[in-house]
C-alpha cells in the first residue's frame, strides 16, 4: 500500500474494489508458454491500457482474470477498508462475438438472455425492454434495442456490448477492443464514453487497444506484454521507450500526443511493478 | 390417449384419421417436430447441423451392438452409443487441434462402418434399412409416450438453460463473465440433441434427420428478427410441415419422413424468396 500512498491514491472514494493484483500469472497452452510471470497491480478508477504485439497474450490476459481459462500464479482483489479479500463484479466486452450475422438474435435478447432467468424465447418483457432501454441510453444506444446484431455496426455493436458489461456496474472493466470494423469517429466516441463512465463510476478498467494515439490521450497508465510485462508507466514514458517504438514501427513520439500528466500520476520505472523484466 | 384421438378425429374429420396406425402417427408428429423445430434454433445458431448427422448415423452401430448383445428392441443400445459419441466428440473437440468438422467426421464414418461391418453379417443388411428411411406409420402407444417424456423434458432444460446457451453460442467468454458454466452447457446441450434424435430416428430416418433440425430453423431465420419469433416461426413450420407431409404421404404412398421434409424444404425457399423480395438489398 505503500506505493499508493506515495502516488496519491489514498485520497480517492473507496468504491467496493480497491486494487486488483496479478501475481506471478502464467498460461500455458499444449507446450507453449503463453504468458509467464505477470504482475500487475490494478488501482480502482484508473484505466490501464494493455498493448504489445499481436500474439503477446494480450487476450488471454483477459480470458484468465476472468477465469475462462486455468491459469498458475494468483489473483485477488482487495477492497478498501480492511484490504479483504472480495468477490468481485466483472464487466467484459469481447473483441468480437462467435454468433452468425444472420441470427435473428436483437439487442434486447441479448440483455435478457445475461440479465434475467426467464428464457427470451418467451420474449424479453416490458420491465426488461425499461431497463434495457435504460442501459443503452448510457451509451447513446437506445435506438439499437430492436436491432438484430447482425445489422449493426461495428462501433454500435461495440457500445452495445459495453453498455451490457456495465450492467449490473462492475468493479472491474476489461475492454478487448476490436482489431477492426469501428470507424476513428465510433472509436472516439467510445473512448469518451469509457472515460466518462470511469469518472463518475470510480471504475477500474483494463483496455487492450491497438490505437496507440487514443490510448495515449486516455490511459493512466500503459502496460507493455509481451508474454510477460515488459514496461509499465505512464504514455509518455512506455511510448518514448525505444523498444517499444521499434516493436510498433513508431517514427518518433509526433503522431501520437500524450497529454500533460500530473506529477501524483507519474509511476516510477524500478518500483515494485514499473520495472523492466 | 382416447380424449386426445377423438379429439383430433373431431379436428380433422378424414378418411386416413379413421385408422389406427394414422392417429398413432399423427401423434408421433405432433410431438416429434416441435421437438426438433425447438432444438434446431440452436443446432443452426450453434452451426451443428454436422454434428446431429454424425450422431444419426451412429445410430446404426447402437442397432448393431444392440444386435449383438442380444437385445430385442435396440433403442437402449441406441441411446447409450450416441450418448457416448457426443461424449467423445465434446470432448476431444476442446483438446484437439482439428477443427471439429474433421474430428466429427472421423467419429462418424468410423461408428458408421463399424455399424455396418457388424449388421451386414451374412448379407442381413437389409432387415435394418428401414431405420434408413424411417418408419413414422408403425409408432405404439409406448413409443408416443417415451417422445411424450422426451418433449417435456427438452421444454424443460429450455426454460431453464435456454439463456445460458445462448450466451454461450454469442460468445464463451462473455458467457463465462455472465457467471455461466459454459463446458457443462455446451456438454448438456450435446447429450441433449444425442438423445433427442437418437430416439427419433427410428420414426424419422437416418438419411434425414439432420434436415428436419435445419430446415424449420433455417425457414424461420429468414423471417424473424428476435428470438421468439424465430422459435414461434420455427415451431409453428416445424409441425405445419409435419402434419402436411403426413397427409401428403399417406395419399402418395410415400415415405413420411422424406414427404415432411420435401414440406420443410418448399416451406425454406418460399421464406428465401420471400426474404428477397421484402428487402431488396
Amino acid at each position: 500500500m505503500t506505493e499508493e500512498k506515495k502516488n496519491g491514491y489514498n485520497h480517492r472514494q473507496a468504491c467496493g474494489l480497491c486494487c486488483t493484483t496479478i501475481e506471478d500469472l502464467g498460461v500455458v497452452r499444449g507446450k507453449t508458454v503463453i504468458l509467464d510471470h505477470v504482475n500487475l497491480h490494478i488501482h480502482c478508477g484508473e484505466l490501464t491500457a494493455l498493448v504489445g504485439p499481436n500474439g503477446a497474450g494480450k487476450s488471454t490476459l483477459l480470458k484468465a482474470i476472468l477465469g475462462d481459462i486455468s491459469h498458475s500464479g494468483r489473483l485477488s482483489y482487495l477492497n478498501a477498508i480492511g484490504g479483504d479479500s472480495v468477490k468481485p463484479v466483472i464487466g467484459y466486452v469481447p473483441q468480437q462475438l462467435e454468433f452468425d450475422p444472420g441470427s435473428p438474435l436483437c439487442v434486447l435478447d441479448l440483455f435478457a438472455a445475461a440479465r434475467r432467468r426467464r428464457p427470451v424465447w418467451l420474449g424479453a418483457g416490458k420491465r426488461m425492454q425499461r431497463h434495457a432501454a435504460y442501459q443503452l441510453d448510457r451509451v447513446q444506444a437506445e435506438h439499437l434495442l430492436f436491432r438484430r446484431l447482425g445489422d449493426l455496426s461495428g462501433g454500435e455493436l461495440q457500445r452495445v456490448l459495453l453498455a451490457l458489461a456495465l450492467d449490473p456496474m462492475p468493479d472491474l472493466l476489461l475492454l478487448d477492443e476490436p482489431v477492426s470494423g469501428v470507424d476513428q469517429r465510433g472509436m472516439e466516441l467510445f473512448y469518451d464514453l469509457v472515460s466518462n463512465l470511469r469518472r463518475q463510476n470510480d471504475l477500474s478498467i483494463i483496455l487492450i487497444s491497438h490505437d496507440l494515439g487514443l490510448v495515449a490521450r486516455y490511459a493512466d497508465r500503459v502496460v507493455f506484454l509481451n508474454q510477460t510485462i515488459q514496461l509499465v508507466g505512464t504514455p509518455h514514458v512506455v511510448f518514448s521507450d525505444p523498444e517499444v517504438i521499434k516493436s510498433f514501427g513508431l517514427v518518433s513520439l509526433e503522431g501520437i500526443a500524450p497529454r500533460p500528466e500530473p506529477v501524483a500520476q507519474k509511476i516510477e520505472l524500478g518500483a515494485s511493478h514499473g520495472k523492466r523484466y | 390417449m382416447e380424449n386426445v384421438i377423438n379429439l383430433l378425429q373431431w379436428l380433422l374429420p378424414f378418411e386416413w384419421m379413421q385408422y389406427h396406425f394414422m392417429q398413432n402417427a399423427l401423434l408421433g408428429v405432433i410431438l416429434v417436430c416441435p421437438l426438433f423445430g425447438l432444438m434446431g434454433t440452436m443446432v443452426v445458431n450453434n452451426r451443428m447441423a454436422f454434428f446431429s448427422d454424425a450422431i444419426g448415423h451412429s445410430a446404426l452401430t447402437g442397432i448393431a451392438l444392440g444386435v449383438l448383445l442380444g437385445m430385442r428392441d435396440p433403442l437402449g443400445a441406441m441411446i447409450a452409443f450416441s450418448i457416448l459419441l457426443a461424449l467423445g466428440i465434446s470432448l476431444i473437440k476442446q483438446s484437439a487441434r482439428s477443427s471439429p468438422d474433421t474430428i466429427i467426421g472421423v467419429f462418424s464414418s468410423t461408428a458408421v462402418a463399424l455399424g455396418i461391418v457388424i449388421l451386414s453379417r451374412g448379407g442381413g443388411f437389409a432387415r435394418y434399412a428401414n431405420f434408413l428411411i424411417g418408419d413414422l406409420l408403425s409408432i405404439q402407444e409406448r413409443e408416443i409416450l417415451l417422445l411424450l417424456a422426451v418433449l417435456a423434458a427438452v421444454l424443460v432444460f429450455w426454460l431453464i438453460f435456454f439463456n445460458g446457451l445462448l450466451l454461450v453460442s454469442i460468445n464463451s467468454t462473455l458467457a463465462r463473465s455472465r457467471g455461466k458454466q459454459v463446458r457443462a452447457l455446451e456438454i448438456a446441450f450435446s447429450l441433449l440433441l444425442a438423445l433427442v434424435v437418437t430416439v427419433s430416428i427410428q420414426w424419422v430416418g437416418i438419411l434425414i434427420i439432420s434436415s428436419l433440425l435445419v430446415l424449420p430453423a433455417a425457414a424461420a431465420r429468414n423471417l424473424a428478427s428476435n428470438m421468439r419469433q424465430y422459435h414461434v416461426l420455427s415451431l409453428v413450420i416445424a409441425v405445419f410441415s409435419g402434419i402436411s407431409g403426413l397427409i401428403m404421404s399417406y395419399y402418395w404412398g410415400t415415405a413420411s419422413g422424406a414427404t415432411i421434409v420435401l414440406c420443410a424444404a418448399i416451406i425454406f425457399f418460399v421464406t428465401v424468396i420471400s426474404r428477397q423480395l421484402l428487402q431488396p438489398s
